[in-house]
């Protein structure tokens, strides 16, 4: 094969990790949401898409990207917050499918609303200049914008896992994650945290939305596709699991990088494969509670 | 003694309700239904589709409504049936009924090897792992050109006349094609409606009902759903086959994941685990899309928001809702 | 007795509430009963369905404009005999499922006389196999090779649009002898992007070109940044980037952003309006590609300066796309060749469009009579981003390939019995 060396294929491992941070970030916040809550959220690519089309508006308001990074996430989190207390709520005590279904519809009701308000076309997302070019990386010339994404993406989990493991809060969501009734009997309002929860998963997707805007640019329809490889990302990762998220995000996005070097075509099967794999040789992924299991 | 004989009064019957009337002919009172369909449709390939989403959603009811298992990968096995019957008809030159039989059996082996694969998990995982396999199977079809026509298509499924115990049918004929269609889901209904008063459908129930009981009876938990899976398969690969025959074509979006999210939001709209919901919801939500289609491009919307509302308030569906009103 | 009444219990059938119900359900169904008390139809009838929902939907709408243009024009002049045209426009939501499903509504119960329209070209395959099979005429206005060929074409089928081994090849034919020898394929892998390379790759052979590389990548890529790196250090003198819509505005952009364009000249056989305007001038910069129309030329033909004003009387001052004008050019050609005939009937018609020679809206064309695609000029065109003359003015012609059916693909390679 022309061209093939250890430079190409170490910069396309770059390009597998910068994929992966997005994979990351977007099945965290599905992970999360469900671990928490036992729900699907079949609307997370819709809040990813938001994030995207909020962030192209609070830009022709004026802004600047950095501004985005922090105001994006918390309107998102916030329509999240809405969703869940006004639309997800009544569904608990219900069978755990109904949450499901409704974002499922949620998704629809969303994508369209987008398409109504910003037209069906898609707008153009300029990379902010200071992340334009690309850097000379040892291997090769990547561009500078991934190197930032890989960069936010760690910063986000870094501050997931300091709340999670040091806050008080974190300590209750932690334990809520292993055994909701307690935490209950101890006098937490349980409503409140998967309030809560729900809106930093979505904050999550929007951020990521945000995040891919400038690779993509924004469409009604870019929260599809990635919805189907997510759940590969967290049947292989363990469902209700951040660390397996992070791991299987990764892997997922240098699997696609390395087959699209071999045989492109394939790419996209190879990641279903994968999940074929796992499923067949360990159900709950790296780090999926076994209970989940029948 | 005043001499009045009262004369034996033989017990009356007990009066039937509409209820229990239409529970004990159900496949009738749909074939009837399906009979007269075309005549109140906008147009008659509305019908046909109807009644052929009707008998996909009635393949997924089985999974859904009576076994309890959400799957989002059914448009693998509704797909896996058109491909084979239109795969068998350009490719092969097989007739028509040859094709439609190998539909009905690509249905059932391609849901024999997705149910092995996802039948060991559970519940929601159950759901992603379904659609993310159907998702893998959309991949394989796209690419495997010389077979599918890939990204354009398969065509040239023309069927003109058929022969039906010597009588020469007009396949191109709208009516006549409705009533062949219909004369498959009709057998279907039957079919179905029989497996379901067997034994094997009181199994399914009590699979649904209370898992550990039923095993603890003696019933073989996983066999049952696969066994489930794969009659799902069956009946989802006729629609298939039959979709494949009334368009001429197989476009390679039956196999994307809409379309098995369509069938879910059909199920929930009808109502599960009911006999005629499916259909019901068949009808509605192919009716409110071309409705809805004529006054705004933003049909989604409308069909997204409605199905929000069932699922909030109207979890029983249309049919399921009508039957518990007409119970009391 | 009293017995009599209390065995009636609530909930019971009478024969009353049998019939009230059945009554109600006819009455109840009667909105949606097909008129049979319809009058004799005396318009002529079009069938045009477009992807008026989805990613096209710009585009769409634009056809359907241009297309309602088509049909004022003919009534105004007086219709066929005072008979009018009426455009029947349909939804397909860019799937081919859909589209088989309008088009049926449209032949068996609309009753059109002819169909125009796609925008895919697996809608347009659609669209083709059921109307061919109930002996419609079908003007297809979107690209692909695949109508043309033997197995999918019928004597009713057209072909007004370009296909992608006449763009490419027009392309090629520029960008080859200008930009050097060495070619690197960036290919969506379905039938259209295929299509596009093997025309490349054919008018390639004359100028020895070197094909480095054709790397193919799943149609709805966002993420090219696995494929890029290979490309630049296969180090191109061209790169021909053979996909459409999202994927060639996303590719153009993460190519921009790897800083391919130092290096390298990027080509693709089309380049559309609405892509140039969702991406923005910066992905599109020094691209240089093929296309069907631009309203520029109406320096140059006298029709298309007619169609441009027309329209912009029509649509308070629009101009009109590419894509608008192959609405309009579907259409008009099949109502021409009504006038004609003088008459629909569908042979009369075929025969009327078969030697139909017309200039409507870009200068010279006529339909190839082995396989009914229309002979046209190709624009080579480069995003421009200064001194534009109003906000359509996105793009300059820089050479135009007159129409020449050597350009097309040879009707014995396509399966015709010639």
């Amino acid at each position: 094969m022309a061209g093939l060396s250890l430079d190409l294929i170490a910069l396309q491992l770059f390009a597998g990790l910068a994929l992966g941070a997005i994979y990351v970030l977007f099945a965290i916040g599905l992970s999360l949401i469900f671990g928490m809550l036992t729900v699907v959220n079949f609307a997370h690519g819709a809040f990813y898409m938001v994030g995207a089309y909020v962030g192209l508006y609070m830009l022709s308001l004026g802004g600047n990207f950095w501004l985005c990074l922090i105001g994006v996430p918390l309107a998102v989190g916030l329509f999240g917050l809405a969703v869940e207390r006004v639309l997800i709520r009544p569904l608990y005590g219900r069978s755990i499918d109904y949450p499901l279904l409704l974002t499922f519809g949620l998704s629809y009701v969303m994508v369209e609303l987008v398409r109504i308000v910003f037209g069906k076309t898609g707008y153009p997302f300029d990379t902010p200049e200071i992340l334009q070019g690309a850097v000379n990386i040892g291997v090769g010339y990547f561009p500078l914008y991934r190197l930032f994404v890989i960069g936010a993406a760690a910063a986000v989990l870094l501050a997931l896992w300091l709340f999670l493991e040091k806050t008080s809060f974190g300590l209750i969501i932690r334990a809520g994650a292993r055994d909701p009734q307690i935490v209950r009997v101890l006098g937490v309002d349980v409503s409140k945290v998967w309030l809560i929860v729900f809106g930093i998963g979505t904050g999550i997707a929007g951020f990521a939305g945000l995040l891919a805007a400038p690779l993509q640019g924004a469409s009604p329809e870019m929260g599809g596709t990635i919805l189907a490889e997510a759940f590969v990302v967290t049947v292989v990762g363990g469902m209700g699991s951040i660390g397996g998220a992070v791991l299987a995000g990764l892997l997922v996005g240098v699997v696609v990088s390395m087959t699209s070097l071999f045989a492109p075509e394939m790419a996209k099967v190879s990641i279903f494969a994968l999940m074929a794999l796992v499923l067949i040789v360990r159900p709950q992924g790296f780090f999926g509670r076994a209970g989940l299991m029948s | 003694m005043n001499g009045i004989v009262r004369p034996y009064r033989r017990a009356a019957a007990a009066p039937v309700s509409w209820f229990q009337f239409a529970t004990r002919h159900r496949a009738s009172i749909a074939s009837l239904a399906v009979l007269i369909f075309p005549l109140v449709m906008p147009f008659t390939a509305l019908a046909v589709n109807i009644l052929i989403y009707g008998l996909y959603a009635l393949g997924f009811n089985l999974v859904y409504g009576y076994l309890g298992l959400l799957s989002f990968g059914h448009a693998a096995l509704f797909g896996t049936g058109a491909y084979v019957c239109g795969i068998a008809i350009v490719h092969f030159g097989l007739p028509w009924y040859a094709a439609i039989a190998l539909g009905i059996a690509g249905g059932l082996l391609m849901a024999a090897m997705i149910g092995v694969l996802a039948i060991r998990t559970r519940g929601i995982y159950f759901a992603m792992v379904t659609m993310a396999l159907s998702q893998c199977v959309y991949y394989l079809f796209y690419q495997a050109v010389d077979w599918t026509g890939g990204e354009n298509g398969l065509r040239g499924i023309n069927v003109r006349d058929i022969d039906i115990l010597g009588v020469r049918l007009d396949f191109i004929n709208p009516l006549t094609r409705y009533y062949v269609v219909a004369a498959f889901v009709i057998a279907a209904f039957f079919v179905l409606s029989r497996i379901l008063a067997s034994p094997f459908g009181a199994a399914i129930e009590a699979v649904r009902e209370n898992e550990s009981r039923a095993r603890a009876s003696g019933y073989d938990v996983r066999l049952t759903r696969l066994m489930t899976f794969v009659l799902s398969g069956g009946f989802c690969g006729l629609a298939g086959a039959l979709q494949a025959l009334h368009l001429s074509i197989v476009p390679i979006e039956i196999l994307y994941y809409d379309t098995s999210g369509i069938v879910v939001m059909i199920a929930l709209l009808g109502g599960m685990g009911t006999f005629f919901g499916p259909m019901v919801g068949a009808a509605a939500f192919l009716l409110l899309e071309n409705l809805v289609s004529v006054w705004t491009v933003h049909w989604q919307l409308f069909v997204g928001a409605i199905f929000m509302i069932c699922v909030l308030f109207f979890p029983a569906g249309i049919w399921g809702t009508l039957i518990s009103r007409g119970k009391r | 007795m009293t017995e009599g009444k209390s065995m009636r219990k609530s909930g019971s059938i009478s024969r009353r509430r049998l019939l009230t119900t059945v009554g109600a359900a006819v009455l109840a169904a009667s909105p949606f009963r097909i008129n049979l008390l319809q009058a004799e139809e005396a318009s002529i009838k079009i069938g045009f369905p477009v992807p008026l929902t989805g990613p096209y939907g710009t585009e769409a709408q634009d056809q359907v404009r241009a297309a309602g243009l088509a049909v004022a024009q003919f009534n105004d002049a007086g219709g066929l005999d005072g008979r009018k045209a009426e455009l029947v426009v349909r939804d397909d939501k860019l799937n081919p499922g859909e589209a088989a499903t309008r088009t049926l509504e449209l032949v068996e119960k609309e009753k059109v006389s002819f169909v125009v329209g796609s925008l895919s070209a697996a809608v347009q395959l659609a669209i083709n196999n059921v109307t061919k099979e109930r002996g419609v005429i079908f003007n297809s206005i979107s690209q692909s090779d695949a109508i043309n060929e033997a197995a999918d074409f019928s004597k009713y089928t057209f072909h007004e649009a370009l296909n992608p081994h006449i763009t490419s090849g027009a392309v090629g034919r520029y960008a080859f002898p200008k930009f050097g020898k060495k070619v690197v394929f960036l290919t969506a892998d379905y039938a259209y992007g295929h299509e596009m390379v093997r025309g490349f790759l054919e008018v390639g052979k004359a100028f020895d070109i070197e094909n480095l590389a054709d790397i193919r990548h799943p149609i709805g890529t966002t993420d090219y940044s696995t494929l890029l790196p290979r490309i630049q250090a296969l180090k191109p003198d061209i790169l021909c980037i053979c996909n459409f819509g999202r994927d060639q505005q996303i590719s153009l952009k993460q190519a921009t952003d790897f800083g391919l364009k130092q290096t390298t000249q990027i080509i693709a056989p089309l380049l559309s309006h609405a892509s140039r305007v969702a991406a923005g001038p910066q992905a599109f910069e020094g691209v240089i590609g093929g296309c069907s129309f631009y309203w520029g030329i109406e320096d140059k033909f006298a029709s298309t300066k007619a169609f441009n004003d027309a329209f912009r009387k029509m649509y308070d001052g629009r101009l009109p796309s590419d894509y608008g004008a192959l609405g309009y050019g579907g259409v008009r050609t099949v109502l021409a060749a009504v006038r004609n005939a003088g008459s629909v009937d569908t042979d009369k018609v075929v025969a009327a469009l078969e030697a139909l020679k017309y200039d409507f809206y870009k200068g010279p064309q006529y339909y190839r009579k082995c396989d009914h695609q229309s002979v046209q000029s190709v624009m080579i065109i480069k995003s421009k981003s200064k001194d534009m003359r109003n906000e359509s003015d996105v793009f300059e012609v820089i050479s135009t390939e007159e129409p020449d059916e050597a350009n097309l693909r040879g009707c014995a390679e396509l399966g015709h019995k010639v």
